[in-house]
């Protein structure tokens, strides 16, 4: 068995349900983000669009996260799900420096690092990840890639040539996929980012507790 | 096509949360800092005493308990920087091996204990000749693996493509004979001839590592986009870019000048001003790269 995502950002709206669901379901805090979906402005007026994608762990099958954690931490599952342990992590950020998608952040709350575990405790009870529930036009579609009949194989299958990834060359195969998105979508370098000017850019981290 | 047309000039972030800012900050420069000193002390005494003997004679209790302290500098901000800093001996029963913050750990560990040992003794008066020889050569071997390893860790840090390992490789080991000679030369070590050896380490391996940065400086852009993006920060209007040309004069140009002028006319304290400001450049310049590669949206 391998889980994996594919997002259809032709139909994405942007509505943030997946976003929501996921803080809600995993209690992650103030300021941190497992799933987030970005906005960006294309083109010079008239001629203006507003693409979003959501954003998440990739659960790489050549995870750098994994290969730089000195305590195996990071570790895979059967299912291929890059899991955390929270009990084993010493807090060194290795994996933050590694990850090639931002996708880890080191809770305040616990100092240990946390991510997107495709919702590993809802999948193992066999319930789909929170984000894939609350997106309410199924632009989520998530299943194992290596059965040829689920959702997310046909999907492949049906818009062969149209299925991306993000960062490619960094050889760390995801498997997470796009359909529907270009370069603004899926390269941060693509478009500008001026920081302080969006919402939710202006924001107080909060202070960890213990560490430092 | 007009998406396509207008994507590489006029696409904007609208909507996005903040970036997560520096993780790894002064702490890790003072680790890669103190560990440069640790490490090369323990390679330019060696030499040392190989080349000079009885002449470099002082170096035999000075290089263990130098490298000691600047070991344990190395190791206390290694554990601070770390968030679960209480679970440090996960390293060493749970060791990942594939991770070079793994076997850095180990090596630096085994590579402390060494000169522990070599300090005590030496202090305590309770190791003779060839005990002392025998735990000096093993502590110049893994001395080479403990000033490389965070080259590793670096390379292994794939989301920043500016750190490769062999330049990272090339850089630690600079730094190592820069933190070294640097050290010797302020604490007076030895005669004139050790002294001017000193001197030509210090000027070269700042001259070196200048050429490194440099070559990244002007050329690491063509590499890839990444690093284009990531060497904008130190280039003019970059928000590096000061403190980049500080490190880089103070730690290595300034240095060099004064090395050359020092050997000219036999000055020890221009030699001796350059190492402060080799050392304390080395701080800025170490700094400024570990950075840098983290204002980089990656997402
Ligand atoms: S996206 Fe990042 S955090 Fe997720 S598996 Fe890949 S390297 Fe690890
Ligand atoms: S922060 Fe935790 S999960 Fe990340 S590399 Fe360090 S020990 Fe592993």
């Amino acid at each position: 068995m391998k889980l994996g995502f594919l997002v259809d950002l032709a139909l994405c709206m942007g509505c943030k349900g997946c976003e929501v669901s996921c803080k809600v379901e995993n209690e992650v805090p103030i300021s941190m983000w497992r799933l987030r979906v970005k906005y960006v402005d294309v083109g010079t007026f008239p001629e203006t669009k507003r693409t979003f994608t959501p954003l998440r762990c990739n659960h790489c099958e050549n995870a750098p996260c994994e290969r730089i954690c000195p305590v195996s931490a990071l570790h895979y599952l059967e299912n291929g799900i890059v899991n955390v342990d929270r009990e084993r992590c010493i807090g060194c950020a290795g994996c933050v420096m590694a990850c090639p998608y931002g996708a880890i952040y080191i809770d305040p709350e616990t100092n240990t690092a946390d991510k997107c575990t495709y919702c590993a405790h809802r999948v193992a009870g066999g319930m789909m990840p929170a984000c894939v529930v609350a997106c309410p036009v199924e632009a989520n579609i998530f299943g194992d890639l290596d059965d040829p009949t689920s959702n997310i194989s046909k999907y492949i299958m049906q818009h062969q040539g149209n299925v991306k990834v993000r960062k490619p060359e960094k050889n760390t195969h995801p498997k997470h996929f796009y359909t529907g998105g270009g370069e603004v979508n899926l390269n941060p370098l693509a478009s500008k980012r001026e920081d302080g000017y969006n919402l939710f850019n202006n924001i107080t981290h909060l202070k960890h507790v213990g560490g430092h | 096509m007009v998406e396509h047309a207008t994507v590489a000039t006029d696409a904007v972030v609208t909507l996005d949360v903040a970036l997560p800012g520096i993780v790894w900050g002064w702490m890790i420069t003072l680790n890669m800092w103190a560990k440069s000193i640790g490490t090369g002390v323990v390679l330019i005494g060696v030499y040392l005493l190989k080349k000079y003997g009885d002449r470099a004679a002082t170096v035999k209790t000075l290089m263990p308990v130098i490298s000691f302290i600047f070991l344990n500098i190395f190791l206390l901000f290694t554990l601070l920087d770390l968030h679960q800093p209480f679970r440090m001996w996960h390293i060493f029963f749970y060791p990942h091996w594939t991770s070079a913050i793994t076997v850095g750990a180990w090596l630096a560990t085994i590579f402390t204990g060494i000169i522990f040992v070599m300090a005590a003794g030496k202090i305590l008066k309770r190791i003779d000749e060839e005990q002392y020889n025998k735990l000096m050569w093993a502590a110049f071997v893994f001395a080479i693996p403990v000033t490389l390893y965070t080259a590793t860790i670096m390379g292994e840090s794939a989301a920043r493509e500016l750190w490769q390992t062999p330049t990272e490789l090339i850089q630690m080991a600079l730094a190592a004979f820069i933190g070294g000679s640097a050290t010797y030369l302020l604490l007076g070590i030895g005669d004139q001839n050790i002294k001017r050896d000193l001197a030509i380490v210090l000027g070269v391996s700042a001259t070196l590592s200048f050429i490194v940065y440099m070559g990244e400086y002007y050329f690491g852009a063509m590499k890839a986009e990444e690093v284009a993006a990531t060497i904008a920060f130190v280039k003019e209007g970059g928000s590096y870019h000061t403190m980049f040309w500080l490190g880089q004069s103070m730690g290595y140009i300034i240095p060099v000048i004064l090395v050359i002028f020092g050997l000219r006319n036999k000055s020890n304290s221009m030699l001796a001003l350059a190492s402060i400001l080799a050392l304390a450049g080395l701080w800025i310049a170490k700094h400024v790269w570990l950075v840098i590669p983290q204002l980089l949206n990656l997402s």
